[in-house]
C-alpha cells in the first residue's frame, strides 16, 4: 500500500468514528445497568421494557406514526404531481417554478416553522395534529418532487411518444408507461419523507398543540429532567429504524429498469 | 383519390426561426414502399412526426386515406411509428410491447394473443416471447419495433431511419426483410433515410428531400438514372462533375465541351428528352462507371480523356483513384477488385479515363 492510500484510509476512519461514535455510545449505554448514564455497570435490556411501559410515550409514537403516514401520502401525491408537470414546462418557466419548489428545503427549518406558526394563527387553525401534518407535508413535498424529477428527466421522452402513437390516451400513456418507470423512485421517496416526518423536530415544534406531542418532542421534554436511560433506549431504537428506512430507500432507488 | 394513401398538402413547418418544412407536397399511393431520402438536417424526421401527430404543421394539411389530420391527436391517427431509437417499453416483455397497442384498442385476450404471436412470428422471433428489451440485440429490438406497429394493421407505418442502428451486414440483410415484409402485409411503408442504397434497395419510390423541400419524386430507377437538379445527382452518387457547353445535338445524344479539360474532342453524353434551349451544362459522372486504363480504348468507350493518378486506396473489394484532370478538375474512380491480374496504377502516373454517353448526366444550368 502506497502513502496516498494509508491516508486515505485513515481520513475515512477518522470520519466514520466523528460521525457514528456518538451513536455508538448511546446504544450501548441504553444497556447499562446503572441509572446514571455515565458509568458502566453491566448490561440489561431493562430500559426497553420500561419504555415499552410507558403510556405516554406510546401515544407520543403513535402520534408520530399518523403523522409520518399521512404527510407522507399527500407529499407524495403533490410531489410526483408536481414533478411530471414541471417536466412538460418550457424551461424558461420551468426554472422560476421549481425554484419555487425548492425553497423549503433552502431556508433555515427554523424560518419554515415560524413562518407556517404565524399563518396558522393568522387564519385561527387551532394547533393540533393537523397543523402538523400539513408542517411535514410542505417540508415533505420538494423532497419528494427532486427525487422523481431526477429519475424523470432520465426517462426518454420517446416512450411516452410510442405509447400515444400505439393508441393511448395521455393519462394511459402516464399509467402503463411513464409510472411503472418511476415507481423505485417513488417508493425511494416515499421512505424518505416518511423517515424525515418520523424525526423531524423544529416544524413540529412550532406547529404542535396541546395534545399532538410527537416522539422527538416527547424525547425533548424528557431530556429536560436529565438523560435517563429510557432515552437513551428511545434513541437508540429512533436511530435505527430511521437508519433501516434511509438505507431501504437508497437501495430501492439503486434499481434500474 | 381511391389509391392515395397518405397526402401531404403544402406543409409548412417551423423550429423557432429555422424553417424545418418548406411548402412540402407529397402524395404516398396506398401499399408502396416510399422513402425519403436527404441528408440529415433536410427536414425528414420533422415530416414523419407531423404525419406521427407529435408536431403540428405551421401551414398545410395532412390527409390519410382521405381523411384530413389536422387536430387529430397521435393517439387516434391510423399511423404507426417505428422510432430510430425503437422506444421499446424497458419494463414489458417483447409480447406485452407487441400487445400494447391492441390492448389499447381493448382487443379480445383469444384474438389479440394469435396476432401478436403472428407478428413475432413475421419478424422471426416467435421464440423470445418472454424477453425484456435489454436481453435482446439491437436487431431483435428493431424487430420487435416493426411487429409492434404492423400488428395493429395501421394504413400506414413510418419508419424513422429504421437500420440506422444496425451494423453494415444486418442492414443488408433487413433491407431486403424489411420490403419482404411490407410486400406480405400490403401496408403503405413511409421510410425516412440518408443512405442512398437503403431507399433505392427497398423503395418503389423516393422522394429526395434537402432544406425543407422535395426535390424529385420518382422510382429508385428514374431518380438513380435521371435526376433532375444537381443536388440530387450529388446525393445519389454522381460526384464527378464538369461544366461545359453543347456543341451538337442528336436524337439521343449531343456533344459537349469544357474549357476547364483538354479534350481532343467533345464528349458523348446521353441527353434528356424534350427540346435542348440552354447552351451552358453540367455534367455529371458517376465513379463506379469510370475506366481507367493505359491507352485511350476508342473502340470501347464513347469518350476519353488523359488524367494523372493523384492518390490510390486500397480498400479490399475495390480500388479507389483521385486523378487530376486539369488544375480545377479533380474526379473519383472506383474500380472493382477483379483479381491479381487487373491492371494497377502508381501515383503519379498518366493515364486515360473512359466511359460511354449513358454512364453521364447532364443538367441544364
Amino acid at each position: 500500500m502506497n502513502r496516498g492510500r494509508i491516508w486515505l484510509r485513515s481520513a475515512s476512519l477518522a470520519n466514520l468514528l466523528f460521525l457514528y461514535l456518538p451513536i455508538a455510545v448511546l446504544i450501548l449505554f441504553s444497556f447499562n445497568a446503572s441509572r446514571l448514564s455515565a458509568t458502566w455497570q453491566g448490561g440489561t435490556f431493562r430500559w426497553y421494557l420500561v419504555l415499552v411501559e410507558d403510556q405516554a410515550l406510546l401515544a407520543a409514537v403513535h402520534n408520530s406514526l399518523v403523522v409520518a403516514a399521512v404527510s407522507t401520502f399527500l407529499a407524495t401525491v403533490l410531489g410526483v404531481s408536481a414533478a411530471v408537470g414541471l417536466e412538460r414546462l418550457p424551461a424558461g418557466r420551468r426554472w422560476t417554478v421549481e425554484g419555487a419548489l425548492l425553497l423549503p428545503l433552502v431556508i433555515p427549518e427554523v424560518m419554515l416553522g415560524v413562518a407556517l406558526l404565524l399563518f396558522f394563527v393568522m387564519i385561527k387553525v387551532p394547533l393540533s395534529l393537523v397543523t402538523v401534518t400539513i408542517g411535514h407535508t410542505v417540508w415533505n413535498v420538494p423532497i419528494v418532487a427532486v427525487i422523481v424529477q431526477a429519475r424523470l428527466q432520465k426517462l426518454d421522452s420517446r416512450l411516452v411518444e410510442a405509447a400515444l402513437d400505439l393508441g393511448a390516451t395521455p393519462w394511459q400513456a402516464f399509467r402503463r408507461v411513464t409510472l411503472p418507470l418511476l415507481t423505485p423512485a417513488i417508493i425511494g421517496a416515499v421512505l424518505m419523507a416518511f423517515t424525515l416526518s418520523l424525526d423531524d423536530f423544529i416544524v413540529t415544534f412550532f406547529t404542535a398543540g396541546p395534545g399532538s406531542t410527537t416522539l422527538p418532542l416527547k424525547v425533548y421534554s424528557m431530556i429536560k429532567s436529565g438523560v435517563s436511560p429510557e432515552i437513551n433506549a428511545l434513541s437508540a431504537m429512533l436511530v435505527l429504524i430511521s437508519m433501516a428506512l434511509i438505507g431501504l430507500s437508497l437501495l430501492v432507488q439503486r434499481q434500474r429498469h | 383519390m381511391a389509391d392515395t394513401s397518405v397526402e401531404l398538402r403544402d406543409l409548412v413547418k417551423y423550429h423557432g426561426a429555422t424553417l424545418a418544412v418548406d411548402h412540402l407536397s407529397l402524395e404516398v399511393r396506398a401499399g408502396e414502399f416510399f422513402s425519403i431520402l436527404g441528408p440529415s438536417g433536410a427536414g425528414k424526421t420533422t415530416t414523419l412526426r407531423l404525419v406521427g401527430g407529435f408536431e403540428r404543421p405551421d401551414r398545410g394539411e395532412i390527409l390519410v386515406e382521405g381523411r384530413s389530420m389536422q387536430n387529430v391527436p397521435p393517439n387516434l391517427r391510423p399511423v404507426n411509428l417505428v422510432f430510430q431509437t425503437y422506444a421499446l417499453f424497458p419494463h414489458m416483455t417483447v409480447f406485452n410491447n407487441v400487445a400494447f397497442g391492441l390492448e389499447m384498442r381493448r382487443i379480445r385476450r383469444a384474438e389479440l394473443r394469435s396476432r401478436v404471436s403472428a407478428a413475432l412470428d413475421m419478424v422471426k422471433l416467435s421464440d423470445k416471447h418472454s424477453r425484456l428489451p435489454s436481453q435482446l440485440s439491437g436487431g431483435e429490438q428493431q424487430r420487435v419495433a416493426l411487429a409492434r406497429a404492423l400488428v395493429n394493421r395501421p394504413a400506414v407505418v413510418l419508419l424513422d431511419e429504421p437500420l440506422g442502428a444496425l451494423d453494415q451486414q444486418l442492414r443488408q440483410e433487413m433491407q431486403l426483410e424489411l420490403k419482404a415484409i411490407q410486400k406480405q402485409v400490403g401496408i403503405t411503408f413511409i421510410c425516412v433515410t440518408h443512405h442512398q442504397e437503403e431507399a433505392l434497395t427497398m423503395s418503389d419510390r423516393v422522394a429526395v428531400m434537402n432544406h425543407g423541400r422535395v426535390l424529385q419524386v420518382g422510382s429508385p430507377q428514374e431518380v438513380y438514372e435521371s435526376p433532375t437538379s444537381e443536388v440530387v445527382a450529388r446525393f445519389i452518387g454522381l460526384s464527378n462533375h464538369l461544366s461545359g457547353r453543347i456543341v451538337t445535338v442528336g436524337g439521343t445524344t449531343c456533344r459537349i465541351t469544357s474549357p476547364d479539360i483538354p479534350t481532343t474532342q467533345p464528349l458523348l453524353v446521353r441527353r434528356p428528352p424534350g427540346p435542348m434551349e440552354a447552351n451552358r451544362v453540367m455534367l455529371l459522372l458517376r465513379p463506379e462507371r469510370l475506366h481507367v486504363s493505359q491507352d485511350a480504348q476508342a473502340g470501347r468507350f464513347d469518350n476519353a480523356v488523359s488524367a494523372r493518378i493523384e492518390k490510390v486506396t486500397y480498400t479490399g473489394s475495390e480500388m479507389q483513384y483521385l486523378l487530376r484532370l486539369s488544375d480545377s478538375v479533380l474526379w473519383r474512380a472506383r474500380l472493382p477488385n477483379s483479381g491479381a491480374r487487373q491492371e494497377r496504377f502508381r501515383v503519379g502516373e498518366a493515364v486515360f479515363l473512359c466511359w460511354n454517353a449513358d454512364d453521364g448526366v447532364i443538367l441544364t444550368e
